[in-house]
């Protein structure tokens, strides 16, 4: 590894005092919320050595992390691009277009959904019904919700994000 | 327009600031339940108010609380389930994002009902964002002295922590969220015990809804009898519907019980009608897991009667004719759905969704999934229909969880109301629709 799996002080910082939200011994608790922040700050997914060190920090069997990340959804076990598109395609936003949107964003940038551009830039996922039904079709990019997606709508954010280099490795604590 | 509960101030962007919300009236049912009601007083109004559970399954909110065992010397746990994800609901989102010191209100009153000491809202992992407007609601609650030790110098302290979900609709299932908030899998747990006698940490915990619990300001504030004045029967109160799919106004309304579906999809003032000029369809009336009805059938019962949003109307006709009114996700669809996509769509998401505990649920969403998905692209064969009503009817009811009845119930109803939509998919090898 080129860097080692260690939180910011910070970081470290965040996760104590979630730590302390829970009671004495159920520290276990902890591990979604820190899960999210270690996948935050080591590079948008969780390697086994960075469940390894959640493990560690909340005094837990490493299987105990890996079958949580395993079950979740949001935890993305391989890496991932730097910016993660996450679509989504149940009823209400099917019937107002989210496959065409999944289309174009797939042809847009040459990627099926779950594939990363070959640059490393974007990921392309599908997810479930993300509860925006009323705004829909709606995608999920880190910590913002974007709502009423049309394609010229996508292709602007896209280029956008193309622009200024888009991460979505959001820590959920932070704006 | 009628009575607001929920939604009164809610066009106010600056609603979710503590100053705000304080000088619309907030806070202050917690001064009259802290300094002149007992925790008894208070459980007595919700009571009477006849609130009911505005997560999906309408059980009387007081009830459970009164299930909750008191005696017990472990601590009290109050728990917010705030993973909303059933398809076509987002009135919780809609609340927790513009009115988070509602809900934080109605916790300090539950929870001084409860005797809770600890309270938590397990908000849905997706939602980052609101994770951040509730975390600042939270700290001002406490930089004002209605949440930490002591409350308003009456004795009575409250902790209230935020837990972040990471993606999973099961965990809206309440012993799968109580898993989930002990660092585990989502995997429901079997029942009994309840968790009002072994929750979570195996103390005895109360789970109510956002809406639900966001409701008790205004019980305490105007009394139980007053609530249960509003609306029809046993569905007492507002609720907030989330309305989606082929309308002109899709969005979240707050309705007195007994308000007129028909009124309700068509009025300017809601719905405004079908946005493409075509006719209506069908409409799934509390959110994906509930029967489907034809347009019919959603207008007006089989007896003729006009249906209204309430739980008794919507289940009027049992699973025959009726639905449920769920957690009031309103999706509707105007004839250019293709009902065995819809359902197709449906049942993926049960199958991704299903945690795998239960082999009719894990086994059978799957092969529903798959015949669902031949029937769509041509593949399907003309006893594919009865197989996926009985595959249906092994799930229902056979399963720890309602997730099983969830992912059978819509395709039971799909090909009770729609058969003909069926065959004809068979008949003509595949999908007509656009």
């Amino acid at each position: 590894m080129d860097n080692e799996i260690k939180f910011s002080a910070e970081s470290l910082e965040l996760v104590n005092r979630i730590i302390a939200r829970y009671p004495e011994g159920k520290q276990k608790s902890a591990l979604l919320p820190v899960l999210h922040i270690a996948q935050a700050e080591f590079g948008g997914w969780l390697s086994t050595e960075t469940m390894n060190y959640v493990a560690g920090l909340l005094k837990l069997e490493p299987i105990e992390v890996y079958e949580v990340a395993t079950f979740y959804n949001m935890f993305n076990l391989a890496p991932v691009g730097q910016c993660v598109i996450e679509v989504c395609q149940t009823g209400p936003c099917m019937l107002n277009g989210a496959g065409e949107i999944i289309q174009h964003i797939s042809k847009r940038l040459d990627i099926k959904p779950g594939e990363t551009t070959p640059d490393g830039k974007f990921t392309l996922k599908t997810v479930e019904c993300l509860a925006a039904c009323g705004s829909a079709p709606v995608m999920r990019v880190g910590n913002r919700y974007h709502e009423n997606l049309s394609t010229e709508k996508v292709d602007s954010l896209i280029e956008e994000w193309c622009k200024c280099g888009k991460s979505s490795h959001d820590n959920p604590y932070n704006e | 327009m009628g009575i607001k509960i929920l939604t009164e101030h809610i066009d106010n962007p600056e609603l979710k600031k503590f100053e705000v919300y304080r000088k619309t009236g907030g806070y202050t049912a917690v001064e009259k339940a802290l300094k002149t009601m007992s925790p008894d007083g208070v459980m007595e109004e919700v009571k009477k108010s006849g609130l009911r559970g505005r997560g999906g399954a309408g059980f009387p909110t007081g009830m459970k609380w009164s299930f909750l065992d008191r005696k017990s010397e472990k601590p009290h746990y109050l728990v917010c389930n705030a993973d909303e994800g059933e398809p076509g609901t987002f009135k919780d989102r809609y609340l927790l994002e513009r009115n988070p010191h509602a809900l934080i209100e109605g916790i300090i009153l539950s929870g001084y009902a409860l005797g809770v000491e600890d309270a938590y809202i397990y908000l849905r992992g997706e939602f980052f964002y609101i994770l951040q407007i509730l975390e600042k609601a939270i700290a001002e609650a406490y930089e004002k002295g209605f949440l930490g030790k002591n409350i308003l110098g009456s004795g009575y302290s409250l902790n209230l922590y935020c837990h972040p979900g990471a993606g999973a609709y099961i965990c809206g299932e309440e012993t799968a969220l109580l898993e989930s908030l002990e660092g585990k899998r989502g995997n429901p747990r079997l029942k009994p015990p309840f968790p009002a006698v072994s929750g979570l940490y195996n103390c005895p915990t109360v789970i109510n809804n956002v809406e639900t619990l966001a409701t008790i300001p205004w019980i305490v504030n105007h009394g139980g009898d007053q609530y249960a004045q509003i609306g029809v029967g046993r569905s007492t109160g507002t609720k907030l519907i989330s309305a989606s799919g082929h309308i002109k106004n899709p969005g979240v309304y707050e309705l007195e019980m007994g308000f007129p579906v028909e009124e309700f999809i068509y009025s300017d003032q809601y719905c405004g009608g079908m946005k493409n000029g075509k006719p209506l369809k069908a409409v799934v009336a509390g959110g994906s897991s509930v029967p489907i009805l034809p347009a019919g059938l959603i207008l007006k019962t089989a007896n003729g009667e006009p249906r209204n949003i309430s739980y008794e109307s919507l289940a009027e006709g049992g699973f025959e004719t009726g639905t449920m009114l769920g957690s009031g996700g309103f999706i509707v669809m105007d004839e250019s759905t293709c009902i065995v996509r819809n359902l197709y769509n449906f049942t993926r998401f049960y199958r991704h969704e299903s945690c795998g505990q239960c082999s009719p649920c894990r086994e059978g969403t799957s092969w529903m999934e798959k015949i669902l998905y031949r029937i769509e692209n041509g593949e399907g064969r003309m006893h594919d229909i009865d197989l996926l009503v009985d595959i249906s009817n092994n799930i229902e009811g056979k399963t720890i969880c309602p997730l099983g009845d969830a992912a059978a119930w819509p395709v039971a109803s799909a090909i009770r109301h729609f058969r003909d939509e069926f065959v004809e998919h068979v008949n003509r090898k595949g999908c007509w629709f656009d």
